[in-house]
This record gives C-alpha cells, sequence and structure tokens, in this order.
C-alpha cells in the first residue's frame, strides 16, 4: 500500500512540475521580483537624490544664517534684484521655489511678511523645513529679549531622547514591536500564499482527474484517500521545490544587480520604523548609528531556532488542513466556475488571520485578540508566527499557548482531514450535479 | 459449478435513494455474465462494490469463496463506463503508472504492454498524449490497462462504447479469447445486441431488485411463447387464405405481397407441437419458411421490465 501511495505521490510531482505553465512561473518570478526590487530601490534612490534649490532674496538684516543646505534644499541666494525679477529669473532656471524676505523693522515684522513663491502647491517636507528655520530664529530672538544669550539658548536646543528599558532592565527600543511581528508576520504571509496557490492547485488537479473521467479506474486500485493524500503530498513538493528555486535564483540575481548596478537596497529601508527626527536633527546622527546597531542586535536576537522550527509545524499542519479542504471542493464540483462558492469560506480566516495579525499583534502582541487568533486553528499557523520573533515565556508567548495552539491545530486536522476525505470520497464519483452545502453534509454520512 | 463471485442480500442507499435492493447472484467461473438493466437500475452500484470503491449497507459478497477483501482488488480488472485518462500525459507512461497501482513492477508492466500494444496495433502511440489520440485509440489503451495485470475477474460496462464497428469486433474478440484462457467475465450493458452474442448467463436489474437471472439460454427456453414465423408461396387470394387458416388457428399477424405471390404471417400454437398446421399448410401451399421465435434478449427485457412496471 505505502508504494501506491509513493507512485502517486511521484506522478503527482511530475506531473506538476513538467506542467509548462509551472516551468514559466518558476523561471520567470524571481526576474520579476528582482525587477521590482531593483525599480523600486532604484526609484528610492532617484527620490533620495533629487535636491530642491529655493532661491532666497533676503533683502531684510535678520535671518542671514539660518538656511543651511540641507539633504534635499539647497539655497541659493539672490541680491540686488526686485521680487519680481526673482520671481522670473527664479523660474526660468527651473528652480522649485523662491523666498522673499522682505525689509522690516523688526524679526517679527519680518517673518509675518516673508513669502514662498512657488510653481505648484509647495512639497510639505519643505514648507515644514523652512517655517522650523523661521521658528527657530523666531524662538532664539523672543527668548533674547526675555534675556537669554544665545549660548544658553542653545543650551536649551539640545535634543532629548528618551530612554527605553523591559522590566529586567534591557534596554529597550521604539518599533521593535512591529519590526518583530513584521518578521513574523512575512513567515505568516509565505504561508498564507502557498496555502492560496498550492491548495488551488490541488483543487485544480482533483477537478481534472473528475472532468477527465479517469477518476473510477484510478479508484479502482487505490483507496481515494490514499489518493487525496498523494495529491496533496506530490503538489506540496512541486510547491517547495518551486519555492526553494524561487528563494536560490531571487538571491543569486539580486546579489548580481546589487553588485552589477550598486544600488544601495539600504534606501529602501530607509523609511522603516524608526524615532521620528527631532528638529535640527543633525547632533543625532552619531546617536543613530548605535540605535542601529542596537536593532540588529535585536533582530539577531529573534529566536530563530525557534521561529523555524514552528514555521515548519505551522506550515505542515495548516497547509494539510487547507488543502484537504480544496481537494474536497474539487471533488464537489464539476468544474471550477462553481468553487468559487466554497473557495470565499476557506479564504476568509485567512485573510482574516493576516489582518487581524497585522493589526492587533503589532500593538499588542500579547492582547486578547493576539492570543485568541493564535489559538484558533484556521488562523493560529498565521497569527502564531507573527507574536513568536518575540520569544517564549518571559514577554513573550508563553508556552502554554504554544502547545496549546499546536495541539488545537493537530486535532483540527486529523478531524478536517477525514471530514474532507469523506467529501471527496463521495464527490469523485459524483457528476453533473451543482452540490449545496446541504448536500455535503449528506454526504458525510454516506 | 464453482463460483467466481457470489453476492447475498446485497443492499445499498445513498440518503434516501435505494440503490440496490436484496440482490442475490451467483456469477460462475470462466464465462461471460451479462449484468442488464435500464440506466440507473443500480449496475454499477453493484460494481464499484465488487470493486471495493463503496460498501454495501447489508449483505455479503463472496471473491472466490472468501468474503471480499482489499487484496482482491489486484485480482480484478475493471472498465468503468466512466473512463478517461489523463490528458496531458504520454500514454505509455500513463498505461506504467495505472499498471504499477494495480501491483505490477515496472519491469514486467513494460513487458506486458509492450506485447498489448503490438498486439491492437497502438505500438508507435507510447509517447504520443491523450489529447493527441481519437476518442476510440484512447479507449484501446484504456482495455489494455483494465486486462493488463491478468486479473481473474474482469467487469466491462459498456465496453463499446466509443468504438467504431471495426474497433468494437476487435475487442469484442479480446474478450471472448480472455475468456478462452481462464477469465470470468462480467459485462453490464443495456445494449442487447452484444448480449445475445457473448452472455452465456445474465442478471436482470431493474430498480435497484434483481427481476430476473440464469443461463441465457434457459431463460430464452421459459419465455418462448410457440409462435411461428410462416412463409407461404402460393397462387391462391391471400387474403382468403389467411381468413381459412384463422379459423383454425391463431394468426397474430400477416402480410401479403401479390407481385411475390409471398404470404407471410405468424400463427401461436397452443404447444409446440407443429405437425398438424404444418400437413394442413402443405396441402394449400408450398411452405417456404416456417420457424419458431426465439425471443431475443432485448424482448426479455422490454418484456420483464413492462410486466413488473405494471404489475405494480
Amino acid at each position: 500500500m505505502g508504494s501506491k501511495l509513493g507512485l502517486i505521490i511521484k506522478r503527482e510531482y511530475l506531473a506538476k512540475v513538467r506542467n509548462r505553465s509551472f516551468i514559466v512561473m518558476t523561471i520567470l518570478s524571481p526576474l520579476l521580483i528582482v525587477g521590482m526590487i531593483v525599480l523600486i530601490a532604484y526609484l528610492a534612490k532617484i527620490n533620495d537624490d533629487e535636491v530642491r534649490v529655493v532661491t532666497v532674496l533676503n533683502e531684510s538684516s535678520y535671518f542671514d544664517e539660518g538656511f543651511i543646505s540641507s539633504r534635499n534644499i539647497s539655497y541659493v541666494y539672490l541680491d540686488q534684484i526686485s521680487v519680481e525679477q526673482a520671481k522670473d529669473s527664479t523660474a526660468s532656471m527651473g528652480y522649485y521655489g523662491l523666498l522673499h524676505i522682505p525689509k522690516g523693522n523688526s524679526i517679527e515684522n519680518v517673518a509675518r511678511q516673508a513669502r514662498l513663491y512657488t510653481k505648484d502647491n509647495p512639497n510639505t517636507s519643505v514648507t515644514q523645513q523652512l517655517e522650523g528655520i523661521f521658528q527657530k530664529q523666531l524662538r532664539q530672538d523672543r527668548l533674547g529679549k526675555l534675556g537669554v544669550s544665545s549660548d544658553q539658548f542653545s543650551e536649551v536646543e539640545k535634543p532629548f531622547g528618551l530612554n527605553l528599558s523591559t522590566f529586567e532592565g534591557e534596554k529597550s527600543l521604539k518599533g521593535i514591536n512591529e519590526i518583530k511581528a513584521f518578521i513574523g508576520g512575512g513567515f505568516g504571509y509565505a504561508i498564507m500564499m502557498f496555502i492560496i496557490i498550492y491548495g488551488g492547485f490541488v483543487m485544480r488537479s482533483v477537478i481534472e482527474e473528475k472532468t477527465s473521467r479517469i477518476i473510477e479506474v484510478i479508484i479502482s486500485s487505490v483507496k481515494p484517500f490514499q489518493l487525496m493524500l498523494g495529491k496533496i503530498i506530490g503538489t506540496s513538493l512541486a510547491g517547495i521545490t518551486q519555492f526553494t528555486i524561487w528563494i536560490i535564483s531571487a538571491s543569486i540575481l539580486l546579489m548580481l544587480a546589487v553588485l552589477l548596478l550598486g544600488l544601495d537596497l539600504g534606501a529602501m529601508t530607509g523609511d522603516a520604523p524608526l524615532p521620528s527626527e527631532t528638529m535640527g536633527g543633525m547632533s543625532q546622527f552619531a546617536s543613530m548609528d548605535s540605535e542601529m546597531m542596537m536593532y540588529a542586535k535585536e533582530v539577531f536576537d529573534i529566536p530563530w531556532g525557534l521561529l523555524i522550527v514552528s514555521f515548519f509545524i505551522y506550515f505542515v499542519l495548516g497547509y494539510l488542513i487547507y488543502s484537504s479542504i480544496y481537494a474536497a471542493i474539487g471533488a464537489a464540483v464539476d468544474n471550477e466556475t462553481d468553487t468559487q462558492q466554497f473557495i470565499f469560506p476557506i479564504i476568509m480566516p485567512l485573510m482574516l488571520g493576516i489582518y487581524v495579525g497585522f493589526f492587533s499583534v503589532f500593538s499588542n502582541p500579547n492582547g486578547p485578540i493576539a492570543v485568541a487568533f493564535s489559538l484558533f486553528p484556521l488562523t493560529s499557523p498565521i497569527v502564531m508566527l507573527m507574536r513568536l520573533p518575540g520569544g517564549i515565556g518571559q514577554g513573550g508567548v508563553p508556552l502554554w499557548q504554544l502547545l496549546l495552539s499546536i495541539s488545537l491545530l493537530i486535532v483540527t486536522f486529523l478531524g478536517i482531514v477525514s471530514l474532507a476525505a469523506k467529501i471527496y470520497r463521495v464527490g469523485i464519483l459524483m457528476y453533473g450535479k451543482k452540490p449545496t452545502y446541504k448536500e455535503l453534509i449528506k454526504w458525510l454520512r454516506y | 459449478m464453482d463460483h467466481i463471485l457470489v453476492a447475498k442480500n446485497v443492499s445499498k442507499s445513498y440518503g434516501n435513494h435505494k440503490a440496490l435492493s436484496n440482490i442475490s447472484l451467483e456469477i460462475p467461473e470462466n464465462c461471460i455474465y451479462g449484468l442488464l438493466g435500464p440506466n440507473g437500475a443500480g449496475k454499477t452500484s453493484f460494481i464499484r462494490i465488487i470493486n471495493q470503491i463503496t460498501h454495501q449497507d447489508t449483505g455479503e459478497v463472496f471473491f472466490n469463496g472468501t468474503p471480499l477483501a482489499p487484496e482482491h482488488i489486484a485480482l480484478i480488472g475493471y472498465l468503468p463506463e466512466e473512463r478517461g485518462l489523463y490528458k496531458s500525459m504520454k500514454v505509455g507512461e500513463q498505461a506504467l503508472y495505472l499498471a504499477q497501482l494495480k501491483g505490477l513492477s515496472k519491469s514486467e508492466a513494460k513487458k506486458r504492454l509492450k506485447y498489448w500494444f503490438d498486439r491492437l496495433d497502438i505500438g508507435d502511440w507510447w509517447n504520443k498524449k491523450i489529447q493527441e489520440l481519437s476518442k476510440g485509440m484512447a479507449q484501446k489503451v484504456q482495455f489494455i490497462v483494465t486486462v493488463l495485470h491478468e486479473p481473474k475477474l474482469l467487469i466491462f460496462d459498456e465496453p463499446f462504447s466509443g468504438f467504431d464497428p471495426i474497433n468494437a469486433n476487435i475487442i469484442k474478440d479480446e474478450i471472448i479469447e480472455l475468456k478462452k484462457k481462464g477469465a470470468s467475465i462480467i459485462f453490464s450493458t443495456h445494449r442487447m445486441e452484444s448480449v445475445e452474442e457473448l452472455c452465456e448467463y445474465i442478471a436482470l436489474i431493474h430498480k435497484s431488485e434483481k427481476i430476473l437471472d440464469g443461463k441465457l439460454s434457459d431463460i430464452k427456453k421459459a419465455y418462448k411463447n410457440n409462435i411461428f414465423n410462416v412463409g407461404l408461396q402460393t397462387q391462391q387470394d391471400g387474403e382468403a387464405l389467411i381468413r381459412t387458416l384463422g379459423e383454425k388457428f391463431n394468426i397474430v399477424s400477416s402480410h401479403i405481397d401479390p407481385n411475390e405471390k409471398q404470404l407471410d404471417f405468424k400463427v401461436q400454437l397452443p404447444s409446440a407441437h407443429t405437425s398438424e398446421i404444418l400437413a394442413e399448410l402443405s396441402k394449400v401451399a408450398n411452405v417456404n419458411r416456417f420457424e419458431e421465435t426465439i425471443p431475443s434478449a432485448s424482448d426479455i427485457f422490454i418484456q420483464t421490465v413492462n410486466s413488473k412496471d405494471n404489475g405494480k
């Protein structure tokens, strides 16, 4: 009997792997993915490199040294021309805008009448930077009037960051929960995609056997359950082959792209949830490097072993549960168009897992919603993996929750597979009827 | 006589639908057994029980004297009515796969497949995909796969559907050949011509019940009704002659061809004795045809099914 299962697995695997669209997808996908990444990195780089030039026509005696070119704005000073001339020349040079600071008898009046001319509505980051410069000078001036010297002022302006720490005294970091959940979410997302893609393959393969009418020939030699299991395993092996090829070739291509094009992939992650920059945060750059190190350490400290082992447990069980449902659906219908009404309820918990995971696990990995969804068997493969990067025990997932979640998953697996096998057994020999849920329940009793 | 398969009081229902009720059959070894019945009568349900695709609700089935068990699967070859092959798989590969599922080793399966492919003249198709073949060609491949593991019991469900007359004949000869080599064959159909030619025994299933079974020749004898077909060559007026004869005998129908001076009629006699009517006829005309009508399987089929339906 075992050798028959082996034969079925082999056939399903080869049938899938030799399929032309499978081969095309296997080859094209890494190219597409790498192409996308390169494109995004390239665009991010362009975006980053764009420097907006703002001309400054300063007719007052204030704001002389405030305008220091920053990463994305550089300033060109104009002199001895009228505002109209300045506007014309700014526009003709293709510069971003003109900042006009008129004459005035006090800094307050000058600031009030200063104006930024641009072609279209100005970019928020530009106005914010300019406003920041005015604000800082105004504050210094106002405080000066109250008797604060400029040395005292810069003392006051020193930036401040709150020290963060866990109860155990380890230094904690802002946003690390999100980063961890994001990594776990990546695993969960991979499971979901795998289930949807390869579950669909299992379903189509069952439908093909039904429509080509080979099914009765085969189940006169093997048990329907063996056929279903062989199909699920064979298809998933094909899927694992495909994923492995994707990961290997995508990493090779990505390395080549980085080497050949000299792209800075770091530019993409530059917008990751780092602590927001405070005004005039130049002085913070030095401290950011050490913080980056700490983030790297935190990511490195994620219990990868646990995560990968759990990934495989949840992956195998979750995939078996869902793909046997897919197989049952394939058996119940005559053609693919009839599957829609059954597919939606399967995809629902998967989507729910992803969305609930991203919303609740990000903000509170050990909150009641996150716990409930990481125990519920149809969502646990996704949600639990999002929680696990926090580790087990103190501060992470309590061990009992992990064990309970896996046990529930195993029980569900046994239950669902036997129900699905029953529907499958009856369904594969039924032709011409578009089944209803009521009918499926009836089949369970045959 | 030994029986390859014995079913005792087998019943099966699907929900409220009764597919088989109390079917008892004895299928003798090394014969061709016709399982007849209208569509939906329960033939396929019964065959699926033999193949252990489904199980009976009540009753017992014995294969070669022992209760039907999974190991018997390798001794049964089944050609289902709903049959097909993987469309995008190569013919040879597919045949090998199916043969291995039946328990043959790869090398043995290859050897036998080569023999059969040559025998049925389809050796060139080994590397073709099924979707490139015609329906009849695919049917041949299926036939081979069914018989390849040399099963003791072969079950053919409508084996000739999809074949042109020439290939249907080839397959028919192969079935007879298999029987000669010792196989027992269950032949399920609702096409009566092929039953007449092939089957020694039949069972008639109608609306989930067995309404008739036994040796075909015995059944035919039992259904004889002493009707004879008579042909006369005569110069006399046919109409008048029929009227005269009608006074003595029960003429069922008649047909007169004045150009050929031919008179044909059917007559039912009270018994199988023919001397009286033959004597009478030879006095008035030249008898050029006189034969007993033996009911065809088709007649029996229709007659029993109708009487069963009307009797209810």
